[in-house]
């Protein structure tokens, strides 16, 4: 059978999966619709919110990012996964206790006030849109590779079907369906590591594998200094040594952490089980999975790092291997015979400045996806690996549609403009608002803002970081926080937030303008810092909250009264 | 009777209602702080570490560590803890907490009915 006949196979099947658990569970009523009735297990919600959190950047884009930028990367790995802890152990058992599903309906709530919730919608609508756009560019390269057509096709292939897959279900198809799509992820992103392992460096485990030595060679050296060899001996930075300041370093993992905090549709998850018992089962089981996956990353990235140069640089573009022309075609790595000696040179900074030509140029987007090629992995580990892509990009998009079509629907419509919809009438609309957000988001996808898809998506997590997440704090371990701080906190967080990422990236700003030589992924910890800092000044200047609100707020800080009778077991 | 004395013998009785309500709400109260602020405890404690083994380890005092610290495997100690230490340490650390907060739960919620009753 052909790689072709294998991916059409692989992809076909899973998606009969999806499809077929999202017919079953079928939302029947509005409250199912947004949180499945509120009765899935922590074991099953764990996997759905994995499935949920690790995005076409997390699958796609993250291991090629570390393979190129090395010990770098270690931002998104730390930023992804430290931020549920922050989520966790600040936001969710409270905002759970305080029984609202959505961000902008908490806020609205909490800040007893229209504006407020207004405001919040605006917010939510800008992270998700700026994370969809991230999902659509990330489809759109699986697609491209799938039918070999342009990335740009691809991304409406893939908003066309995310369209028909997120309307379908709404939260109760969509949890289950994300189990089987966690499955899928986990043994796609896994299996490969583990063939490469067991190539590259004679271990089972691509972890120890990683620590431990090279045996592909003629002697046997520690895998990281291989690693760090080759990379310097082309002219790139080691790959243990990072080329990030700091404090840009510090600054990326900080947003990336806080905005994880505040990211809307992850929130919405944890309302899908019965008490706050439930939640924090959920939560560990949920950084459990996402930790096998995370912890691959960084292996595949390095194991990616080595193949590519010992199988490309200096090999004779005739004898390439057919894997390159592949992606030759599709216009996803390219080749320029600049010194016409016929052969493949690739090198890094440190040789140009000395007068070698680097003639290979490719996405780190597409890392992943030529891995397990370059390994020389049988094909249906490489269509594994194809229908893991797409449900990782799919998974997310959906749920981030979700939550986007709530804000509008829900907190915009219903709660604000128009309070006596009917529940069919607020499905339709949330329906209608993700088709807009589609649309919006297949136009980004084909004019990403950044380079890498996990940069894309970095700028959703700043404005997330910026907005959502000192407004949330307050909101729960503030008694004196009122409406004024909360608004013009959030308004002042977004706005410079948005501005900047906007500035440098569609404007032409130079990397030296930067503040204090922050990078625009990282600046969402300023528009942080910004927001607490405008919220608790105003708020000092304004009346404090009613009494209604810190009576509800004292509610939050008891145990849990549920806690007792309805706990489900989490195996 | 007359209204009067009627309403001043009402109002007595809900006098000490409310007194006896306040009495039971007061050690409610208090057995509650108890619950926010060793709630906090563990917050705090838990964020320490996160911090420490993410920040910390991974980005302000990694090249020190590289250089004073064993390495695991063949991996730099903060380099290590970067990519992979400081992941496993988080999954400890969420473990912790619902072991924590669960028993925390536990004991509130029995000492509340007492109280009540």
């Amino acid at each position: 059978m052909s790689q072709d006949a294998y991916n059409y196979l692989f992809i076909g099947l899973s998606f009969a999966l999806y499809i077929g658990i999202a017919i079953r569970q079928r939302a029947g009523s509005t409250k199912e619709y947004y949180t499945a009735g509120g009765g899935v297990s922590p074991f099953a919600n764990g996997m759905a919110t994995a499935a949920d959190w690790m995005s076409a950047a997390t699958f796609i884009s993250m291991a090629g990012l570390l393979a190129t930028s090395g010990y770098d990367g270690s931002r998104l790995l730390m930023g992804w996964t430290g931020g549920f802890v922050l989520l966790t152990v600040l936001m969710v058992p409270f905002l759970r206790k305080f029984g609202k599903a959505t961000v902008p309906d908490f806020v609205g709530d909490r800040y007893y006030s229209k504006t407020a919730r207004l405001v919040a919608v605006v917010c939510a609508i800008f992270i998700c849109l700026t994370y969809i756009m991230g999902q659509m560019r990330g489809v759109g390269v699986v697609f491209s590779q799938l039918f070999e057509v342009k990335i740009a096709t691809g991304v409406w292939i893939g908003g066309a079907i995310v369209f028909f897959y997120a309307g379908l279900g709404g939260m109760k198809g969509i949890t289950y369906t994300q189990v089987a799509q966690y499955c899928v992820m986990a043994f796609a992103y896994t299996i490969p590591a583990v063939f490469i392992a067991i190539a590259l460096t004679d271990s089972v485990v691509p972890q120890l594998g990683f620590i431990g030595n090279y045996t592909a060679g003629e002697t046997a050296v520690p895998f990281l200094q291989k690693l760090d060899n080759v990379n310097k001996e082309l002219g790139f930075a080691a790959y243990t040594s990072g080329s990030l300041s700091k404090i840009d370093m510090f600054c990326i993992t900080a947003a990336l952490m806080c905005g994880t905090a505040g990211l809307p549709h992850v929130i919405v998850r944890f309302f899908t089980v019965k008490n706050v018992k439930a939640v924090r089962t959920s939560a560990c089981w949920t950084l459990g999975f996402i930790a096998v996956v995370y912890l691959t990353a960084p292996t595949i990235g390095g194991f990616a790092r080595v193949n590519l140069i010992e199988s490309l640089h200096n090999t004779a573009h005739t004898e390439a291997p057919a894997w390159f022309k592949d992606f030759e075609k599709t216009g996803q790595m390219t080749w320029q015979d600049k010194n016409g000696d016929g052969k493949i040179q690739y090198f890094g900074p440190e040789r140009e400045k000395i007068g070698d030509l680097n003639e290979l140029t490719y996405g780190a987007d597409i890392m992943v996806m030529a891995n397990p090629h370059m390994a020389g992995l049988p094909k249906w580990a490489i269509a594994l690996l194809m229908a893991g892509c797409i449900a990782a990009a799919l998974s997310t998009a959906a749920g981030l549609l979700l939550v986007l079509s709530t804000a509008i629907s829900h907190d915009l419509m219903k709660k604000v403009i128009k309070p006596n919809l009917t529940d069919r009438e607020e499905i339709n609309y949330a329906r209608m608002a993700s088709l807009g957000a589609l649309l919006v988001a297949i136009y980004f996808g084909i004019n990403p803002p950044a380079a890498f898809i996990a940069k894309t998506v970095a700028f959703a997590f700043g404005l997330a970081a910026s907005s959502f997440f000192p407004t949330l704090l307050m909101g729960i371990f503030s008694r004196r926080m009122n409406k004024e701080g909360a608004i013009a906190g959030m308004a002042v967080g977004i706005l410079f937030t948005l501005g900047y990422i906007i500035y440098f990236q569609f404007m032409g700003g130079t990397p030296d303008q930067h503040l204090l030589g922050i990078s625009p992924e990282g600046i969402g910890f300023v528009g942080m810092l910004l927001n607490f800092g405008v919220a608790a000044t105003v708020a000092a200047f304004t009346p404090p909250p009613p009494k209604e609100v810190t009576d509800l707020l004292d509610v939050v800080r008891y145990p849990d009264q549920t806690g007792e009778e309805s706990v489900i077991a989490p195996h | 009777m007359s209204p009067v004395f009627l309403s001043a013998f009402q109002r007595l009785k809900l006098l000490v209602r409310a007194l006896g309500r306040q009495l039971i709400m007061g050690k409610t109260n208090a057995a509650r702080g108890r619950y926010w602020k060793a709630n906090l405890k563990y917050v705090g404690g838990l964020l320490t570490i996160w911090f420490i083994v993410s920040f910390g380890c991974g980005i302000l005092f990694r090249d020190w560590l590289d250089v004073h610290f064993p390495h695991v495997g063949s991996a730099p100690f903060g380099f290590w803890m970067a990519q992979q230490g400081s992941i496993i340490c988080f999954v400890l650390i969420l473990i912790a907490y619902a072991i924590l907060m669960g028993r925390l739960d536990d004991t509130y919620n029995g000492s509340d009915e007492e109280d009540l009753s």
